[in-house]
């Protein structure tokens, strides 16, 4: 919403500074957008007297001019032909910048006539497109003044949000109203009186429906004018509407514009000539179809509201007139129409329809519904003021919406809620200067003004004291401990997002934010993509299914890098998934992508892709950060199938998933063109069981064995299929007390191993816990080892 | 006897030039060994008188030992040079680099969040959490957002298939559902009524229809909610002031509240931090300009009821802040856009190592 300084003068009584001005806005809730003035742009330009003009000696064209800028006379060389003496035109001196021209004026010589500024257009100033001539100002212009003094300008524009329960301040009149409760001035009354018809209105106004309090138009007021002028507003009005930035069209469109940014009042002007019989609010006819002043056919619907003769539409309720009704420059006879519409079903059509409309906005956002009442008087005054003619009698149909209503206030509400302590006095005298009517000494009763919709209860009514007393004026007190120990705020389970982050940073993986949906075809090779995820209106395409997983977009992510020259990526992201639209089915996962090289080319020795391995060992990670019970889980075959099925695994718990790791499927790996092997992983940090809750952070006794352990190594042939792990458990369980790990240092198959076999070798650490261990001691812990592995795998000792 | 003194000079003379051990030992095996010189006056020992064998073998023995102190003293610097020789020999370009491994980083998004986590975890906050697909319920109605309010509309929110009873389905706008999921749970009503405090933050995903320089679809947010009996403004204002002096690091980080409107507090406040753009660039703290960084208010009274509670009897506040801009503000990242595009080497430039910071 925009405004001049001057034209909020209008409405109120003042002798704020701008600055003041300015910050009062702001702190009632109108935030300043931007404050733009005209004769800044001005600067230096005055208004000059031209003492003579005398035709040029060198050219026919030109004129050399003495023009007193009332600090001295200069010689001016001018081309534009009404430079005459005894003129007053706008001087701008050497060094000016010329906005039109986009130049800098130098002092310079024309056709060998010395030149010392110069004489401006209108287009040159860039006030309109007036190129004719120089500026002719009245001749009672003061020399030597500001010329954006002299041309009005000096008037700076000031922008305001207004956020969409203030409606009322879409019109300057509200905005002085809060102003003056603030205690910026005193708020002026607009001139609303009644102007008597001196004829029976030819067009009367009927609804098409039975009007109620909440029909989409309750009440519509009107009135007949006959013997009007129309055409070009007088200048004040224009510069009033170009000021913030309206094209001026013909007197009584102009009219209207002042009239809804000025009071929020929007009001429409029929050329009543165009008009058969008499005009009915009503809803459309399906498909009928409306010519608006956008120049756009509209085709309707039965939601939609219209105004029509007996003929056809005319003008879409709250939002738009017609093109074929409107005024003319020629029109001589109009009808006004001046109509409360119900917000929200303004707010329905316009979103329907697609109209942007200074009507619309301020419909939606509730009009004061008595103005169809003052409106009617400011316009009838506005119209016959400014182009002649007589007013009928006013007509109208319809009833007046519910706006009456009333709240209390309790008397200590304001300090309960905001801790400011408003007097009493001043809590009333700032709601009545809002136009509250109060009653009572605290607690009040304040009825609301119809101007005010937003106003539905006491808080609203706090918040209008609260406000206007200033929220600089609330205390600064920071939130009462509730211990004397602070907490961390996340709980163990919530830990685990942070924890799996560093986890996996500090494997060197980068962690990333993906969106949380992806195409469905990707959704659908994820397991995903049910009906319930599937976004009704998403931006496109490529974001239009909920993520069943995070990897499809990190491998798009890292096929990214790739093709960017950025090698062997490796990310990863912590975050949620959706299996389906409950709040069950989100789940939050840790998932991570890793592409070809896990050791690059390096001058130590040799390279390394990545494998399943990698991937395994991140998940395991990931897991032991997050306090999972890593020892007791099991990698087995199965996971889902985007990942290899050969090269790939579940963590499990029991039967419980905790992870999955692999391969990437070779064929999704190339269909992000990957070159080099892709590997993956997604833990599920719900999963593990959360840590029993102790009464006590100590950790069990750590018992020390004082012998020395034995190392035995045992190599196994096994059938190729069997799992290592199944094997390494077994030798571990093989005594529980001695044994204190086993792991695998080598896997071999081919040469000098059978067909179908493989070589395991392990190694076995048997920690004495009495005594050191005999010879006999340890070949009974062999034995029992081979035994257990043997029963467990079909294992024998190779050779 | 110029025999011994001869022996003498000969074995210490070789000693003394032996180039290496092997030499020295040769040196050694010549005056010392079974046949040495020194060895070979020994034996002369027996043929003589005792009284010259007494006076004689003392003369040889002081010889022997002195040649054996002079082999070990040749020893000792023989043997540091040979170790020297070796340490040199040994010698490396300590400027080949060092074994590659890469350096993880952590998001900028991330980072904020566990910092926003510890500032509220020491002003009594816990975390609380929702789910993204929320209802119309949750994600509107509960907040006092009207049927007919803009932000419902297809072109803002995302939409999904309704629900089996019809209640529509959209993917949350704000992190402000989970103020109703908690108020409604029975845990906290039972406690509030126990005459405790509801303090929580929501971090958390939030998406909505905007896809141009300046928005994404999908953005982060923490809500703040504070319920209980007495807590008003002036909490809600130190509070914030708490938070963000802490968070930007600036003790006299000046804060501006201004009434705003927002349908589920009232009053409503906007905040802005204080800031400079000296060339152009922004600094955070006291200067010439307002960076409007939060929402906040009182919660509505129906918002309170909505949820189960009595708004004669609970009061609070609450608060919204993107933690994506609040991120950009902090870290000086220019772009949104590009939090969540991935690129190696924009998460290198602007993460964070894996221990920076506190994991809270």
């Amino acid at each position: 919403m925009k405004f001049t300084l001057s034209w909020l003068k209008e409405h109120l009584e003042t002798d704020a500074t701008l600055a003041q001005v300015r910050d009062a806005l702001t702190m009632l809730g109108l935030e300043v957008e931007g404050i733009a003035n005209p004769a800044e742009t001005l600067k230096g330009f005055v208004v000059g007297y031209v003492v003579e003009a005398v035709q040029h000696p060198n050219a026919d064209r030109l004129r050399v001019c003495k023009v007193d800028t009332g600090n001295g006379v200069v010689q001016v060389v001018c081309g534009a032909p009404n430079a005459r003496t005894g003129m007053k035109g706008v001087f701008a001196p050497p060094g000016s910048y010329i906005p039109g021209t986009e130049l800098h004026l130098k002092v310079g010589k024309i056709r060998g006539e010395e030149s010392n500024g110069m004489l401006c257009s209108m287009r040159e100033l860039e006030l309109s497109d007036d190129h004719d001539g120089i500026i002719d100002l009245p001749a009672e212009t003061k020399t030597g003044i500001p010329a954006a003094e002299a041309l009005g300008l000096n008037d700076p524009v000031i922008e305001i949000k207004v956020t969409p329960n203030r409606g009322d301040c879409l019109g300057v009149h509200g905005i002085a109203r809060d102003l003056a409760a603030a205690g910026l001035g005193t708020l002026k009354p607009f001139k609303a009186e009644r102007v008597k018809g001196t004829y029976a209105s030819p067009i009367k106004w009927t609804h098409g429906y039975d009007a109620k309090p909440d029909s989409p138009c309750p009440i519509v007021v009107g009135r007949h004018f006959r013997g009007v002028k129309n055409g070009p507003s007088p200048d004040w009005l224009q510069r009033r509407l170009k000021s913030i930035g309206l094209r001026p069209i013909s007197t009584l469109v102009d009219i209207t514009n002042l009239v809804t940014f000025d009071l929020n009042r929007p009001l429409h002007v029929f050329d009543a000539k165009k008009l058969s019989g008499d005009l009915v609010m009503r809803q459309a006819r399906e498909g009928e179809t409306i010519l608006a002043l956008d120049g756009k056919t509209y085709t309707l619907d039965p939601s939609v509201s219209v105004i029509a003769d007996s003929k056809a539409a005319h003008g879409i309720g709250g939002v738009m007139g017609g093109e074929d009704t409107g005024v003319q420059p020629d029109t001589t006879e109009v009808f006004l129409e001046v109509a409360y519409f119900t917000p929200i079903k303004v707010a329905a059509t316009g979103r329907k329809l697609g109209i942007l409309s200074d009507a619309r906005y301020r419909f939606e956002r509730g009009v004061d519904p008595q103005s169809v009442e003052w409106g009617t008087d400011v316009a009838t005054r506005l119209i016959l003021e400014l182009c002649g003619g007589e007013a009928s009698e006013i007509v109208s149909s319809g009833v007046m919406p519910d706006w009456q209503r009333s709240y209390t206030l309790r008397a200590d509400r304001v300090k309960t809620l905001t801790a400011i302590d408003v007097p009493a006095k001043d809590t009333a005298d700032i709601l009545t200067k809002l136009g509250f009517a109060v009653s009572g000494a605290g607690p009040w009763t304040a009825a609301v003004p119809s101007w005010r919709p937003d106003i539905v209860g006491e808080a609203d009514l706090v918040e209008e004291v609260t406000r206007v007393a200033g929220f600089d004026k609330i205390p600064t007190t920071s939130l009462p401990r509730l211990s004397t120990t602070s907490k961390p705020a996340r709980d163990a389970l919530q830990r685990r997002v942070p924890q799996a982050r560093r986890a996996l940073a500090a494997r060197g993986m980068s962690e990333a934010i993906t969106w949380s949906f992806l195409p469905l075809k990707k959704a659908e090779r994820f397991g995903g993509g049910g009906a319930d995820v599937r976004l009704l209106n998403s931006i496109d395409a490529t974001l239009d299914t909920m993520r069943p997983s995070i990897l499809p977009n990190l491998i798009d992510a890292a096929s990214r890098n790739e093709a960017r020259g950025l090698t062997d990526p490796a990310l990863f992201e912590v975050g949620p998934q959706y299996k389906d639209a409950t709040p069950a089915g989100q789940a939050r996962v840790a998932a991570g992508v890793r592409h070809n090289m896990a050791v690059p080319r390096n001058w130590q020795g040799p390279a390394r892709t990545v494998d399943a391995y990698d991937a395994k060992a991140d998940a395991l990670a990931v897991l032991a950060a997050i306090g999972a019970p890593v020892e007791n889980m099991s990698a087995q075959a199965g996971a889902p199938d985007w990942y290899h099925p050969g090269r790939s695994g579940v963590i499990k718990l029991g039967d419980r998933t905790m992870a999955t790791f692999g391969e990437l499927h070779p064929e999704i790996a190339a269909q992000a063109d990957f070159k080099g092997p892709v590997v993956a992983f997604e833990v599920f940090l719900d999963a593990p069981p959360p840590p029993k809750a102790k009464a006590t952070k100590a950790r069990p006794k750590l018992v020390l064995s004082a012998f020395q352990p034995v190392e035995r190594d045992f190599a196994f042939l096994v059938d190729a299929a069997v799992d290592a792990e199944k094997l390494v458990r077994a030798a571990r369980n093989a005594d529980k007390v001695l044994i204190a790990g086993a792991r695998v240092f080598d896997v071999y198959a081919g040469k000098g191993v059978p067909e179908g076999k493989k070589s395991l070798a392990i190694s076995v650490v048997l920690q004495p816990v009495e005594r050191t261990l005999t010879d006999a001691e340890i070949e009974a812990a062999c034995t029992k080892i081979f035994a257990a592995v043997a029963k467990a795998t079909g294992a024998t000792l190779r050779g | 006897m110029d025999d011994l003194s001869t022996i003498r000079s000969e074995a210490l003379d070789a000693v003394g030039k032996a180039a290496d051990l092997a030499a020295l030992d040769a040196a050694r095996v010549a005056a010392l060994g079974k046949k040495g010189t020194v060895t070979g006056l020994m034996k002369t020992l027996g043929g003589m008188a005792p009284e010259q064998r007494k006076e004689f073998g003392a003369r040889v023995n002081q010889l022997k030992g002195e040649i054996e102190t002079e082999i070990e003293a040749r020893k000792s610097l023989l043997g540091n040079a040979a170790l020297s020789a070796r340490l040199a020999a040994e010698k490396i370009d300590i400027s080949l680099p060092a074994r590659p491994e890469t350096q993880g980083t952590l998001h900028p998004i991330g980072q904020v969040m566990d910092e926003v986590a510890a500032i509220f975890g020491e002003m009594g906050f816990t975390w609380a959490e929702g789910p993204d697909i929320e209802d119309d319920w949750h994600n509107f109605s509960a907040l006092n957002i009207p049927p007919d309010h803009p932000a419902r509309q297809m072109q803002d929110t995302f939409y999904l298939p309704s629900r089996a009873d019809g209640t529509p389905m959209v993917l949350r706008t704000h992190t402000s559902p989970v103020q109703a999921r908690t108020m409604l749970n029975k845990d906290v009503q039972k406690m509030l009524a126990d005459g405790g405090a509801l303090r929580i933050i929501v971090p958390g995903r939030t998406f909505r229809i905007d896809n141009d320089a300046t928005h994404t679809p999908m953005f982060h947010q923490v809500e703040g909610l504070v319920i209980d009996r007495t807590t008003h403004m002036g909490h809600l204002k130190g509070c914030l002031v708490d938070f963000c002096r802490a968070f930007f690091e600036v003790d006299d980080l000046p804060l501006r509240f201004r009434p705003s409107y927002f349908p589920f507090t009232e009053p409503s406040a906007e905040v802005d931090i204080g800031c400079s753009w000296k060339g152009g660039e922004l600094k955070i703290g006291a200067g010439e300009s307002w960076l409007e960084i939060l929402g906040s208010g009182m919660v509505h009274p129906n918002v309170i009821a909505n949820c189960g509670l009595d708004p004669a009897v609970y009061q609070g506040f609450a608060f919204g802040m993107g933690i994506d801009r609040i991120a950009m503000l902090k870290y000086g990242i220019p772009d949104l856009r590009s939090f969540f595009e991935s690129d190696l080497r924009w998460l290198r430039h602007y993460g964070f190592s894996a221990l920076e910071g506190a994991a809270r």
